[in-house]
C-alpha cells in the first residue's frame, strides 16, 4: 500500500532532494561550523568562558526574563483568547488582527518604540516613574520587550481550541449550579492547558534568542542587564570567536531542549504551533 | 465580569501594542512633514531601502521554493524520518538571530573556516550582500513551509492521484490541481516571509558590518540613527517598516476572509 502510494504521485525525489539540500547548505553546514569551531578550540578557554560570572549572569538574565515574559503571555494570552472567542464588542475584528503585530513588526522598531514609551519621560514611563518604577534600561524593560515579542503565541494556540469547545458545556455546568470560576478551572482550563503550554514554550524559545527589541530597552550593563545574545555579539566584535562559540553552543543546547519539548507537547495535544 | 475581562484585555493591548504603534508615527511626524520626508528621502536611507528590497527579492523566492518542496514531500508521501524532518525545518526558529548570523561569520568571516580561501580569491561574503542574504534566508526559512505543510496534509492526495491516473503529468498536476488549492496559504506564507525579511535585525546585524550606505539595511539604519540621537529621523524611517507590518496584517485579514469565503462556497 505504502509503496503503491509513493508510486502514483511524481516528484518525491526532486522535492525531498531540494528540501534536504537547502536545509543542508543553509542550516546544517553552518551549525556544523559552530560545532567544529568548538571542537577545535581550546577546551579550557571554552569552559572558563561558559563558567565566567558575566556569562552565567547573562544566562540567568535571559532565562529569567524570558520565563517571566512567557508566563505573562500565558495569563494575558488566555484572557485575550477568551475575550476574542466568547464575547462580542465593537472593534473585535480589528483587535484580533492586531494581535499578530509582533510577528510582523521589525524587532528594532518595537525596541525603540517600547523604550520611548516606557522611558521615565515617556507616555507610560512618566506615570510609573512617579510610583518609583523604572522600566526602560532595567530588567523590567527586557521583560516588557519580550512580552511584546511573545504576545501572539498563546493567543493563537489557545483560540482554535476554545472555538472548538462548545459554549454549551459552560451553560450546562452553570445550570447545574457550578460557579463561573469552578466551571473555568474544572472544565475549561484543562482543555486549554496543552495549547497554552505549547504557546508558553514557543514564547519562551522566542524570548530566549530575542535581540532586536531588547537591546534598546535593556540598558546593557554587564552582570545586570546584558542578555546572552548581546554577550555573544560583544564577543564577536572583540574577535573572540572561540568565546562567542562557547557562549552560543551552551545556550543553543538549552534552546533545542525547549524546542524538543514544544514538539512533544504539540504532538500529544495535536495543537498546531503558529509561525513564529 | 464580562466588562472587566474585556477591559483588562484592552488595557494590556493598549500598553504593549497600541501605544508603541502610535508613538512611532507621532515621533516620526513630530517635526513636521518636511523633516519626515527629508529623513526618508536622504541618500543613505534610500540606499538602505534598496539593499533591503534587493535582499528580500532574493530571499523570498528561495524560501518559497523550499517551502513548496518541503510541503510536497512531507504532505504527499510517507517516508522514514518525516517527523525529524519537520522538526529540522523549524530549527531556525529556535536559534537566536545573533547566533544565526554568527554561524556565517564562522564559515565565511576573515578568521572563519573558509575566510582565507575567499579572501585569496577576492570573494566577499561577510560585511557584504551575500552574508546579509544568507543570514536573512536562515532566519526566515521555515515561514512558507510552516504555512504549507499542515494545509497540504489536510488536503490529502486523492485529487492529485486522480489527475495522475487520468494521464496528467507531474508538473501539470502540481500547477493545475495542487497549487490552486493552496494559493491562499502560499500567499500568506510569502507575505509573512517578506515582512520578516524586510525587518530582520539581529542576524543581519552580525554579518553586516554597519558600513553606512553600503551594508546597512533599513532596520540597521534605524538603529544607527537612534544611537546617534536622531530620534525623529529614526522614527521616520521606522514608520516605513511599521507601514509594511500593518499592510501585512491587513493582507492577512483579507486572505483569511477570502479563504473562509472560498471554503463556504464549496
Amino acid at each position: 500500500m505504502r509503496e503503491r502510494e509513493r508510486g502514483v504521485l511524481p516528484g518525491f525525489g526532486l522535492a525531498l532532494g531540494f528540501t534536504l539540500a537547502y536545509l543542508g547548505l543553509l542550516v546544517f553546514i553552518p551549525l556544523g561550523a559552530l560545532v567544529l569551531k568548538a571542537a577545535t578550540s581550546d577546551g579550557g578557554h571554552l569552559l572558563s568562558t561558559v563558567l565566567a560570572p558575566r556569562t552565567l549572569a547573562a544566562y540567568r538574565l535571559s532565562l529569567g526574563t524570558a520565563l517571566v515574559a512567557a508566563l505573562i503571555n500565558v495569563l494575558f494570552g488566555l484572557l485575550l483568547a477568551w475575550v476574542l472567542e466568547r464575547y462580542d464588542f465593537p472593534g473585535k475584528r480589528l483587535i484580533d488582527g492586531l494581535v499578530d503585530l509582533p510577528f510582523a513588526l521589525p524587532t528594532a522598531v518595537a525596541g525603540i518604540a517600547l523604550t520611548t514609551v516606557y522611558a521615565s519621560n515617556g507616555w507610560v514611563g512618566q506615570h510609573l516613574a512617579r510610583l518609583g518604577i523604572q522600566v526602560s534600561y532595567t530588567p523590567l524593560g527586557i521583560i516588557a520587550a519580550l512580552t511584546f515579542v511573545g504576545l501572539p503565541f498563546v493567543v493563537r494556540t489557545v483560540q482554535p481550541v476554545l472555538r472548538e469547545l462548545p459554549a454549551a458545556i459552560e451553560e450546562a455546568a452553570a445550570s447545574m449550579g457550578a460557579s463561573r470560576l469552578q466551571t473555568f478551572l474544572r472544565l475549561i482550563l484543562p482543555e486549554l492547558a496543552p495549547a497554552a503550554a505549547t504557546g508558553f514554550t514557543l514564547a519562551l524559545a522566542r524570548g530566549l534568542g530575542e535581540y532586536g527589541s531588547v537591546i534598546f530597552i535593556a540598558g546593557n550593563m554587564p552582570m545586570k542587564s546584558e542578555i546572552t545574545p548581546l554577550l555573544i555579539m560583544i564577543k564577536l566584535e572583540e574577535y573572540d570567536y572561540a568565546g562567542a562559540t562557547a557562549v552560543a553552543l551552551a545556550f543553543l543546547l538549552v534552546s533545542f531542549l525547549i524546542l524538543l519539548l514544544v514538539n512533544m507537547l504539540s504532538m500529544r495535544s495535536g495543537v498546531r504551533a503558529p509561525a513564529a | 465580569m464580562r466588562t472587566l475581562l474585556i477591559g483588562a484585555a484592552l488595557v494590556f493591548l493598549l500598553l504593549f501594542l497600541v501605544l508603541p504603534l502610535l508613538l512611532v508615527f507621532g515621533k516620526a511626524l513630530s517635526e513636521g512633514w518636511r523633516a519626515y520626508l527629508a529623513a526618508v528621502g536622504e541618500p543613505v536611507a534610500l540606499a538602505a531601502i534598496r539593499l533591503t528590497l534587493l535582499t528580500t527579492a532574493i530571499v523570498v523566492p528561495f524560501n518559497l521554493l523550499f517551502g513548496l518542496a518541503a510541503a510536497w514531500s512531507i504532505a504527499k508521501f510517507e517516508f522514514r524520518g518525516k517527523n525529524l524532518l519537520v522538526t529540522m525545518i523549524d530549527l531556525p526558529f529556535s536559534v537566536s538571530p545573533v547566533i544565526a548570523g554568527m554561524l556565517f561569520v564562522l564559515l565565511f568571516g576573515a578568521q572563519g573556516l573558509w575566510g582565507p580561501w575567499l579572501q585569496a580569491h577576492g570573494i566577499k561574503i561577510i560585511f557584504a550582500l551575500p552574508g546579509i542574504v544568507l543570514a536573512t534566508a536562515f532566519v526566515t526559512a521555515p515561514l512558507v513551509a510552516r504555512e504549507l505543510i499542515p494545509l497540504m496534509r489536510s488536503q490529502g492526495v486523492e485529487e492529485e492521484e486522480a489527475a495522475v491516473t487520468l494521464g496528467a503529468g507531474g508538473w501539470q498536476t502540481f500547477f493545475r490541481v495542487s497549487l490552486p488549492k493552496i494559493r491562499w496559504g502560499l500567499f500568506y506564507g510569502v507575505i509573512l516571509c517578506t515582512a520578516r525579511s524586510v525587518g530582520e535585525f539581529g542576524a543581519v546585524s552580525v554579518v553586516s558590518g554597519h558600513i553606512r550606505g553600503l551594508t546597512t539595511t533599513v532596520p540597521l539604519h534605524v538603529e544607527m540613527l537612534y544611537n546617534e540621537y536622531q530620534f525623529t529621523a529614526a522614527f521616520a524611517v521606522a514608520s516605513l517598516l511599521t507601514i509594511v507590518a500593518l499592510v501585512t496584517l491587513v493582507l492577512k485579514g483579507l486572505i483569511e476572509w477570502r479563504a473562509g469565503a472560498g471554503e463556504a462556497g464549496r
